[in-house]
């Protein structure tokens, strides 16, 4: 019995009847509709009719989760349409047999071209689009021009620079020599907008992307453009900070350099930066993330877009939570009664002092903060010492875009393994009484800071065998007796789980530091030495054979999950 | 011999003629209002029925009345594309913003005969199901407003307005907005983003085309002050009688704006092309001419964002002979009749029906300096074309006009303008870019003889902008 649901098993939705256009002469079917920003389907739109035909419109704009704005006029490209014979209501033809096409022209000047908004202007049976004509070129061409007269042309200094569309676009459609002679336009610099982003007035090409992802994605009608004309600027509403959890999407958004944020400006050329794919481990939503790292220093987070999770979307908060990877703080060593020991000593010990000890005397607290792999391989080693299991439930404030209350990944992963029970943390009062009462005498802890979760330090010390798992120094790893020092999400390869079912890989970005292991690794290692069994020493291997024991999971495979994860039935 | 014709003007100027409503009831005020409600409905020689709202409708398409306030365009057609079966409600807007340069007419009738406006939108509104209208007046009409506002009380007290209107059942109401001082609100889209409280930001047309997603979405129909009082008058005389007035397509009046080097600057209303441009400029009974020893260097016909017509040009006109058959000929400028399809012939416009008349004293980069700062101060920034290019023919006419030009500026000019047109949201790219495109290309000499001039004395301390 399989409980999986996967995209590819979806109910297909109804057909959509297609329609012919040509692009550049060449004739293509496209769906008569296309879903817009909201996923309502509309009439589909030349820019979409290009995109079929493998032909990139430039746009500035224009973005597929926003509404429509129409402003940048990047888009403009020349059309025909179908000329209709008054006579017969039908389709004039050519002498050839083809159909006769009237190219779009001024109305009122019928020997220039006219283009048409690829992004809002919805196509036609029959239509012709010419991206590549000169007449699009020259449209291109010229309004690029006048983006770039007023523009500070700050490349050398500006964040932007190697991810820029004016860059791109003047490369790709732009002129070589500028032919503007008049002073430029000068407006604020360095505007502290709010807490985590400044603005570059001058570099703004006022797309208002910032100003509708804020207004109609955040519900927060925070920015506006003041001023008129050339002086247009875009500014903070009176009095106002631009301060809610999301303002980093707009740097994202923002097409040129106007938009930068206070992290990440002047810290790093974006050409030097390693992308890794990852999902932030902030909350049980499972943002997919691009973590940025050069020289095994993170530098930056972005979302990447996933619709099945958060979108093109990130919250701030979720955003800036990554300084603790590389904190100076971290645990770099194995520490056995609190010296300096190394990881085959420990894990031997471990192992040998686990498997002598009674049953039911074991208890093992895992965190959510773990990735599936490992949590799966807590709770076999707690079915070989019929151990009590729990992980820590962290709570928070949820909100109605991405934040969810449950502060961390994988509480579905950890519901999924067994390691929680249903709702995490129900388990950890007993795990109290039983140290309290004598009955536990071992536990293992792994992630998490019991002393923070309601365990005293003088509890803790009446245990015979305290192993903890942690990455920085907590008041529960100061009185282990075994501390092993353990990854962050960026440091290793894994599986988190979020709230929806959704299964979505990480990957590893960074060098853990010191001699600190993925989890995974030394748990698989235990749970090998203690049981006897094998089992798999890579993280493919872990992933399929997890899935082949947990039904929620059967059937998936870890070369399956793709870069955007697959969700299952909780 | 070319006269006035009054009709929407009628009383508006005479002696002790006042805009409170017992003056206007007095004259024949709302009877066409009474008329309008009291229309039955009809059958047509195909079988189907007319409603009386429908037959409204008709007769003002059948008028061959046509939009007032710069576009030209048929008002029954207009009316005739607005979304009926929507299920929204459907909204009228007065477009009271009378801004364009040289165009002074709307504010005659806001002042002196405003109920004349009431009425003709409340027969509007009822024609289209109307219950609940706006008359958007420009934020530098403060005493217009308040006349309006007045009459608006006055209408209401006396039943024409409100609840169950005149006891027929009928339902409106009508609130003044006023705007605060952009030209931009003028464009129907824009106004509709105005008066509903945002930045007058021009909608994109597609999808956002007011007769389906007008005001707060819903199918609104604009019209210009004096269409909406034409409508008036076509349901008292009748469409036949209306469309007898006028030329063929060109039916009814207009109120010209005459303004510039004439003796008698001023409105006059005329059948609309019974008048030529000279005779306007000229007769005794409009413009009385140009100053003594002056003549015409140029025209500018249809509001400042029409294109500039030079003295001496003639123009191809088709017209219909007695005989039915279309011939060609060829006229003078100033024997051009002042209709919308001459001018369009001309390759310009009527636009909003005000003429600018320059003598030979006016040199024409002067003229291009000013009303292309006018249109750098007024592109609302939405769009790149227009906004980038308007501020950037400002600043080089500018350069032109102090001293600093190049022989080079006219060619120059004529490349930024020509990137603007058809490219932008609305028709304010057009109104930047046209004075630029005539005045550059039919008086190049001028502008490269003034920046030649310059170029041959260098070393003029730089003018500042």
């Amino acid at each position: 019995m399989s409980a999986t649901v996967t995209a590819e098993n979806k109910p297909a939705p109804p057909p959509v009847e297609r329609i012919k256009v040509k692009v550049d002469g060449r004739e293509i079917e496209v769906p008569k509709t296309t879903p817009d920003w909201q996923g309502k389907p509309q009439a589909t739109t030349m820019l979409q009719a290009c995109a079929h035909a493998g032909v990139d419109v430039p746009h500035y704009c224009y973005h597929h989760k926003l509404p429509v704005a129409g402003n940048c006029r990047m888009c403009l490209v020349e059309f025909g349409t179908p000329v209709m014979d008054p006579a017969t209501k039908k389709p004039a033809l050519n002498e050839d047999g083809s159909p006769k096409i009237a190219r779009s022209v001024l109305p009122y000047e019928p020997g220039t071209p006219r283009g048409a908004i690829a992004c809002a202007t919805p196509i036609s049976p029959g239509m012709e689009l010419y991206p590549g004509s000169p007449a699009t070129a020259q449209m291109r061409e010229a309004v690029l021009e006048s983006l770039l007269i007023n523009h500070p042309l700050d490349c050398t200094i500006c964040d932007q620079a190697g991810e820029c569309k004016l860059q791109e676009y003047s490369v790709e459609h732009g002129q070589a020599a500028s032919r503007f002679v008049e002073t430029k336009v000068h407006k604020p610099k360095a505007v502290d907008l709010g807490p985590r982003i400044v603005l570059d007035d001058e570099r703004c090409i006022l797309c208002t992307r910032c100003i509708r992802f804020t207004k109609d994605i955040v519900n927060d009608d925070a920015l506006g453009i003041i001023n008129r004309g050339s002086y247009n600027t875009i500014a903070a509403a009176p009095g106002r900070q631009f301060d809610n959890n999301y303002t980093l999407n707009t740097v994202d958004l923002c097409p040129v350099g106007a938009l930068t944020s206070k992290d990440f400006r002047f810290k790093m050329r974006v050409w030097f930066l390693k992308e890794t794919k990852s999902v932030c481990p902030g909350c049980a939503t499972g943002c997919n993330i691009i973590i940025g790292s050069r020289e095994n220093v993170i530098q930056r987070l972005e979302p990447r877009e996933n619709d099945a999770v958060n979108g093109p979307w990130m919250c701030d908060s979720g955003r800036l939570d990554y300084k603790w990877v590389g904190a100076s703080n971290r645990l770099k060593e194995v520490l056995v009664g609190g010296k300096p020991s190394t990881w085959q000593t420990a894990l031997s010990e471990i192992g040998s002092r686990l498997v002598t000890a009674a049953p039911g005397s074991v208890a093992i607290v895992g965190s959510a903060r773990l990735s599936t792999e490992e949590l799966f391989l807590l709770k076999q080693l707690a079915r070989k010492f019929d151990a009590i299991t729990d992980v820590v439930e962290h709570l928070g404030e949820a909100d109605r875009l991405l934040v969810h209350a449950e502060k961390a990944p994988n509480y579905s992963g950890a519901r999924i393994t067994g390691l929680a029970y249903t709702e995490a943390g129900i388990n950890l009062p007993r795990i109290r009484a039983g140290i309290e009462t004598g009955s536990i005498k071992s536990l293992v802890v792994v992630g998490e800071d019991l002393v923070a979760a309601g365990f005293s330090s003088d509890l803790l010390g009446r245990l015979s065998l305290l192993v903890v798992s942690d990455i920085v120094p907590t008041p529960t790893t100061s009185i282990a007796h075994y501390v092993l020092p353990g990854c962050a999400y960026a440091e290793k390869r894994g599986t988190f789980i979020n709230a929806k079912g959704r299964v979505q890989k990480f990957m590893k970005a960074v060098e853990p530091p010191g001699t600190a292991r993925p989890e995974w690794e030394f748990l698989h290692e235990l749970v090998h030495q203690v049981t006897g069994g094998n089992g798999y020493s890579t993280i493919e291997g872990l992933f399929n054979l997890l899935a082949r024991e947990l039904a929620p999971l059967a059937g998936l495979e870890w070369s399956r999950l793709g870069d955007t994860g697959v969700t299952v039935t909780l | 011999m070319p006269q006035e014709y009054r009709l929407i003007l009628k009383h508006a100027d005479q002696t002790g003629y006042t805009p409170d409503i017992e003056c206007y009831l007095r004259h024949g005020g709302y009877e066409a209002l009474r008329k309008a409600l009291a229309t039955t409905s009809r059958e047509l020689p195909d079988g189907k029925k007319q409603s009386p709202q429908e037959v409204i409708r008709d007769e003002v398409l059948k008028s061959g009345l046509r939009g007032r306030g710069g576009a030209g365009f048929s008002c029954g057609l207009k009316w005739s594309f607005v979304d009926r079966r929507s299920g929204k409600p459907i909204y009228l807007i007065c477009n009271a913003d009378e801004s364009e340069p040289g165009t002074f007419k709307d504010r005659q009738i806001l002042h002196k005969d405003p109920h004349q406006l009431i009425e003709g939108m409340i027969i509007s509104c009822w024609a289209n199901d109307v219950k609940l209208a706006y008359i958007y007046v420009r934020g530098e009409f403060p005493q217009a407003a308040r006349i309006i506002n007045q009459a608006l009380k006055e209408a209401r007290a006396k039943g024409f307005l409100g609840k169950n209107i005149l006891g027929t059942g009928v339902d409106l109401e009508i609130h003044l907005h006023r705007g605060a001082g952009a030209y931009i609100c003028g464009e129907e889209t824009g106004l509709i983003e105005s008066l509903e409280g945002k930045r007058p930001y021009p909608r994109i047309k597609p999808p956002y085309f007011p007769a389906v997603l007008g005001l707060y979405m819903c199918p609104t129909i604009v019209n210009n002050v004096e269409t909406l009082c034409a409508v008036r008058h076509i349901v008292s005389m009748g469409a036949g009688e209306y469309a007898k007035l006028g030329t063929v397509n060109n039916t009814g009046t207009r109120i010209i704006s005459l303004s510039g080097d004439v003796k008698r600057p001023g409105y006059y209303e005329v059948e609309v092309g019974k008048a030529t441009l000279g005779e306007l400029i000229h007769h005794e009974n409009f413009g009385q001419g140009l100053r003594p020893g002056r003549s015409i260097r140029a025209i500018i016909p249809g509001g400042s964002s029409s294109k500039v017509l030079k003295a001496g040009e003639r123009f191809k006109l088709k017209r219909k002979g007695a005989d039915g058959q279309m011939t060609t000929v060829e006229v003078d400028l100033l024997d051009l009749p002042y209709d919308f399809d001459s001018l369009q012939a001309a390759g310009t416009m009527s636009g909003s029906g005000a003429i600018i008349v320059l003598d030979d004293t006016r040199n024409p980069v002067d003229v291009l300096a000013n009303v292309s700062e006018f249109y750098a101060h007024e592109s609302c920034g939405q769009c790149t074309p227009c906004r980038e290019g308007a501020l950037w023919m400002s600043k080089a006419l500018h350069r032109l006009t102090h001293g600093e030009g190049r022989k080079s500026d006219a060619d120059y000019l004529l490349h930024i303008a020509q990137n603007i047109q058809g490219r932008t949201i609305c028709a304010f790219g057009e109104a930047a870019a046209w004075p630029t495109l005539s005045f550059v290309k039919k008086f190049k000499a001028e502008f490269e003889a003034r920046g030649a001039a310059d170029e041959a004395h260098p070393g003029k301390p730089p003018a500042s902008h």
